[in-house]
């Protein structure tokens, strides 16, 4: 039993009363337990809802969806998420956001200190704890965004491209960052990015998505020897090799998703609810 | 050079009232139409010394802050409420869409026989005009609200009936704030459309009077006065409003 189960799992959207979307068709896919498993494919192929179905956010249209052999019923404390766009919320503190979830599950004073105190450590804001994410850069209110769904200590992580709104340097350390803090703390990771280096240099495996109506058209291994340092690591010929595989494949559906969205530019991508 | 910039800000005010008295004193527009603006500011003064304008001053802020303060706090409940519930929703909508293009004014012969010619026919008036706003400018404010921070919270622990306390209503706050700073100007324009309408007491109603009774000075003097009664209130409302969102990324 893997930590995710996806079996046969579609998503359609009603655009009007006479016309349907369908966004997933027939997704299968099993995460293990501390697996980190990254989900790439053109954009609008349903990635993310696909991601929101297992936060439990959207609802599955058919198939079903284990959290630990458990059907997903909404949302819940042991699938922690992280937005794209951080979704801090700007009226509150670091710390005051690192805190949110752990007031609401009702964890006792002394205890919810400890651990606000040791994440925003842990993702290198101690000394920010009391600004508001306002004055803080894009990668900085990632970090607190990470830490706030760490506080409530999540067996999974979703991540819905959650570096695609930095800029290229940043970016590259906040993989580091995720990795060091993975080695850390141990966790489930789901993790979606159309940057298909990025995948393949943080995942185990990397699944990649078809053009919607989205399925998963290759799981590809990418589990490297992670001792090297990333630069080692991100000129080594089975690097290389990996990107490349999964580049060919995206592209072709890039491609398709290109021609899809000629044939049917009236209809666009489904928005999201 | 900032104060200088501040106090220069304020020029334009300085050359109309120039331009006023260059035209009353230059014979360009008859002193029988129009008082000069220093005379219009001598009477101000001694209408304030005599602390017969204070008294006017004081009734029609009283009953400003009543109608606004109802409107607000009913105008942001309902509205905000609309936006969660569609129960709430379906049940208001109509009364929202249909009563929002009707003026409060029209009503006004109901409203004096319902209540009478007293302090509450002018509260009704402020609270009735500035509600249906209100209730518009929440709605959109709380509908408005990014659904990643909804889902962020729901996935940290909250539920739907704290959700509008602990997101709904901060997160919207902004829009809400600023929505309120519109009614607020709009709550003078009430407050003396309903005097002039029919008080004996009131700032309005001194304006209406002296007007009647050929004391011109007296009538400009008034309606100055609430041009600065409505400029202080949306000045204090903006000191309030920096503290309350300081928060908030400036664009």
């Amino acid at each position: 039993m893997g930590a995710i189960d996806a079996v046969g799992v579609s998503k359609r959207y009603r655009l009007d009363r006479k016309r349907e979307v369908t966004a997933l068709e027939g997704v299968d896919l099993e995460v293990g337990q501390n697996e980190f498993v990254a989900l790439v494919g053109p954009s609008g192929c349903g990635k993310s809802t696909f991601l929101y179905m297992v936060g439990g956010f959207l609802e599955v249209s058919e198939g079903r969806i284990l959290v630990n052999g458990a059907p997903v019923r909404g949302p819940g404390p042991d699938r922690g998420i992280v937005f794209q766009h951080f979704a801090l919320f700007p009226w509150l503190t670091v710390r005051r956001n690192v805190l949110y979830g752990l007031e609401e599950r009702g964890v006792p004073l002394e205890e919810r200190q400890r651990v606000a105190r040791d994440l925003i450590t842990l993702v290198g804001l101690a000394g920010f704890e009391d600004v508001y994410p306002k004055q803080l850069s894009g990668g900085m209110k990632q970090r607190v965004a990470i830490a706030r769904t760490l506080a409530l200590d999540p067996e999974i992580l979703l991540m819905d491209e959650p570096f695609g709104a930095l800029d290229a340097q940043t970016r590259e350390m906040m993989q580091d960052e995720l990795l060091r803090i993975w080695g850390l703390r141990r966790k489930t990771v789901l993790f979606i990015t159309h940057d298909v280096r990025e995948a393949v240099y943080l995942a185990d495996r990397v699944a990649v998505m078809t053009a919607r109506p989205g399925k998963i058209k290759a799981l590809v291994d990418t589990r490297h020897d992670r001792s090297q340092n990333a630069a080692a690591l991100m000129a080594s010929p089975e690097f290389a090799r990996s990107v490349n595989e999964i580049w060919e494949i995206v592209r072709e559906e890039a491609l398709a998703a290109q021609r899809l969205e000629a044939r049917s530019g009236d209809l666009g991508s489904p928005s999201r609810p | 050079m900032t104060r200088l910039a501040a106090s220069g800000r304020y020029a334009p005010l300085l050359l109309v009232a120039a331009g006023w008295e260059l035209a009353v004193l230059s014979g360009a527009i008859s002193p029988n139409l129009l008082p000069r603006f220093s005379e219009v500011m001598a009477t101000l003064w001694d209408l304030l010394r005599s602390f017969e304008l204070p008294r006017e001053i004081g009734v029609s802020l009283l009953r400003q802050m009543i109608g606004f303060t109802l409107a607000v706090v009913i105008g942001v409940a309902v509205g905000v409420t609309m936006a969660r519930l569609r129960l709430v929703d379906r049940a208001l909508r109509p009364l929202v869409t249909l009563g929002y293009p009707v003026p409060v004014v029209a009503l006004f012969p109901v409203l004096v026989l319902m209540v009478g010619l007293d302090h509450r026919l002018q509260i009704i008036v402020i609270l009735l005009g500035s509600i249906l706003p209100t209730i518009v400018s929440s709605f959109n404010a709380a509908r408005g609200v990014d659904h990643y921070l909804v889902w962020s919270a729901r996935n940290l622990g909250t539920g739907s009936r704290r959700m509008l306390w602990k997101i709904v209503i901060p997160a919207a706050l902004p829009e809400i704030l600023s929505g309120i700073r519109t009614t607020l100007s709009l709550s003078f324009v009430l407050l003396v459309a309903a005097e002039q309408l029919g008080a004996d007491r009131g700032i309005g109603a001194f304006a209406l009077r002296a007007g009647q009774n050929g004391f011109y000075t007296g009538m400009f003097a008034a309606i100055l006065t609430i041009g600065l009664m409505g400029f202080a209130a949306d000045r204090l409302y903006l000191a309030l409003m920096r503290i309350l969102l300081r928060w908030q990324e400036q664009e």
